[in-house]
C-alpha cells in the first residue's frame, strides 16, 4: 500500500483524530466522578489547613463536618443571603462580577469552642492563578491560620508560598490598624518593613507571586470589608 | 536475538553514559532548567519522563509500518499528548496528591524534546522491544542529568535535600550563608555545562 498517497493520509489523520477522541472522552467520563470527590475532599484539606488542623491519617471529611458549623454565603453589604451552599460557591465566577454584586463565602467554624471565619480568597501570580484560606479569629482582626495554594508557581521561588514556612508567618497578624479600618497584611520584600499595617515577608526570587498574593490579600479580604466591620 | 542481546543492552545503557539525552544529544534542557530547584520535582519529573517516553516508544513502533511520511511528526505528537492526558486524568482520579504536587510538569512533558528526538530517531526505525528499551534508558539518562543538577541547586540554594535540612544551623552561625543565585535558572545551565565539561574531558571520543 502506498502510505504517501493523498487519499491514505487523509484517512489515517481522521481515522486517528476519531480515535483519539473517543479514547480522551471515555478516559475524561469514567474518571469525571472519583475526580470531582477528590477535588471537594482536597478543598476541605485545604480549609482545615487554614484551621491550624492536622488531618495527617485521619478522616479529613468527618473532621471538616466537625469543624466546620456553618457555610453561609453573605453579600457585599455583609448580609447573609443563604444559610448553606457556601462550599460550592464559585469563587471565581463571584470575582468576574462588580464588588457590590458578588456573593462572598464565609465559612463558620469551631476549634476548642472558639469560633472561626475562614474566608476564600483568590488572585494571581506569576503563570497562573492562585488562592488561599484565612482563618480570623472570632474579632474578625486577628490572623487565626492562612492556607495558600497555586496552579503552577515556580517550584522554590513562588511556589513557596505554599510552604508551612510562609503561611504560618501571617498568624496572629491584624488585617485592621489601631483605628480599626481594615488595612489588610501587606507582604515586603525579606529585610524591609511596612509602618501602616502589619507585614510578613515575601519569597526571595519569587517577587511577582508575592506581589500576587499582596494584592489578592488587600481585594479578597477588602471584599469582605463590610461584613468585617459588623 | 535475544531479549538481552548485546545490542538491547547497549541501546539501553549507552544513553545513561556517552550518549546522554541531556549532555551529549543536548535534548530536553528547557525542563531541565524549570524543575530542578528541588530534588523532588526533579525525582517525579524523570519518572514521569521515563514512563511516557518508553509507551510512546513501544506505540510509534507498532505502527511506524503505517505512519504517513508526510505527517510523521503530528502523528507523533498526537501519541505522546494522548498518552500524558490520560496519565495526567489517572493520577487526579486515582492519586490527587501526586498530580497536586506534579502541577504544570505533566503538561511540560509534552514539549519535552527528548519524546519527540527518540520518537523521530529511534522508534520510527526499531521494532517495539528495543524502541522501550531505548525510552527506558533515554528516561533513565535523563533523570539521572536532572537529580545530579537538583542536588547541587538545592544543596546550595536551602540547605536542604528532599525538603530535609542537611546543612547544620552551627555552619550558619559561623556566618555561612545560602546562594539565592543558585535558584536561578541560568545556574542550571552552568551546572549542566559543568556535567558536559566533565563528561567529554573523561571521554574524548565524544569531543569533536
Amino acid at each position: 500500500m502506498n502510505t504517501n498517497s493523498n487519499t491514505y493520509t487523509i484517512i489515517y489523520a481522521s481515522v486517528m483524530v476519531i480515535i483519539v477522541a473517543f479514547l480522551l472522552a471515555f478516559v475524561s467520563g469514567a474518571l469525571k466522578e472519583t475526580q470531582d470527590e477528590n477535588v471537594r475532599l482536597d478543598k476541605k484539606k485545604q480549609i482545615l489547613t487554614s484551621l491550624n488542623v492536622n488531618y495527617e491519617g485521619e478522616d479529613a471529611a468527618a473532621l471538616y463536618d466537625k469543624y466546620v458549623k456553618e457555610e453561609l454565603i453573605i453579600n457585599y453589604a455583609g448580609d447573609v443571603v443563604e444559610e448553606t451552599g457556601a462550599f460550592d460557591l464559585d469563587v471565581k465566577a463571584e470575582n468576574d462580577k462588580v464588588l457590590e454584586e458578588r456573593n462572598l463565602a464565609v465559612f463558620v467554624c469551631e476549634v476548642d469552642g472558639e469560633s472561626k471565619y475562614v474566608l476564600p480568597i483568590r488572585g494571581a501570580g506569576l503563570w497562573g492563578p492562585i488562592w488561599g484560606y484565612i482563618a480570623l479569629d472570632a474579632d474578625k482582626n486577628t490572623v487565626y491560620g492562612t492556607y495558600f495554594s497555586h496552579q503552577g508557581e515556580t517550584p522554590g521561588l513562588g511556589a513557596e508560598i505554599a510552604k508551612p514556612k510562609f503561611s504560618n508567618a501571617f498568624k496572629s497578624k491584624k488585617i485592621k490598624n489601631a483605628a480599626g479600618e481594615f488595612v489588610s497584611i501587606a507582604i515586603v520584600k525579606p529585610g524591609k518593613t511596612d509602618d501602616t499595617k502589619d507585614y510578613v515577608d515575601g519569597i526571595s526570587g519569587g517577587t511577582i507571586t508575592s506581589q500576587g498574593v499582596d494584592a489578592m490579600l488587600m481585594d479578597g479580604l477588602g471584599q469582605y470589608v463590610n461584613f468585617l466591620n459588623k | 536475538m535475544g531479549l538481552f542481546s548485546k545490542e538491547n543492552r547497549a541501546t539501553f545503557l549507552a544513553p545513561l553514559g556517552v550518549n546522554n539525552p541531556v549532555t551529549v544529544q543536548v535534548l530536553g534542557i528547557c525542563s531541565a532548567l524549570a524543575v530542578t530547584a528541588q530534588s523532588e520535582p526533579a525525582l517525579v519529573m524523570g519518572f514521569s519522563v521515563t514512563i511516557i517516553v518508553a509507551l510512546a516508544n513501544v506505540i510509534i513502533s507498532l505502527l511506524r509500518n503505517t505512519i504517513p511520511n508526510r505527517i510523521r511528526i503530528i502523528v507523533q505528537l498526537v501519541v505522546v499528548a494522548t498518552l500524558v492526558t490520560i496519565v495526567s486524568e489517572c493520577l487526579k482520579a486515582f492519586a490527587y496528591d501526586v498530580s497536586v504536587q506534579l502541577s504544570v510538569y505533566v503538561g511540560l512533558i509534552i514539549t519535552n524534546c527528548i519524546l519527540m528526538g527518540r520518537l523521530e530517531a529511534f522508534a520510527m526505525a526499531n521494532g517495539p522491544w528495543e524502541s522501550f528499551l531505548d525510552g527506558l534508558g533515554n528516561g533513565f539518562g535523563y533523570a539521572i542529568i536532572l537529580v545530579v543538577v537538583a542536588f547541587f541547586r538545592e544543596l546550595l540554594s536551602a540547605g536542604t535535600l528532599l525538603g530535609f535540612t542537611v546543612i547544620p544551623e552551627s555552619f550558619y552561625e559561623l556566618g555561612y550563608l545560602n546562594n539565592g543565585l543558585m535558584l536561578m535558572p541560568p545556574m542550571a545551565l552552568i551546572i549542566v555545562g559543568g556535567i558536559i565539561w566533565a563528561q567529554r574531558a573523561k571521554n574524548p571520543e565524544l569531543q569533536d
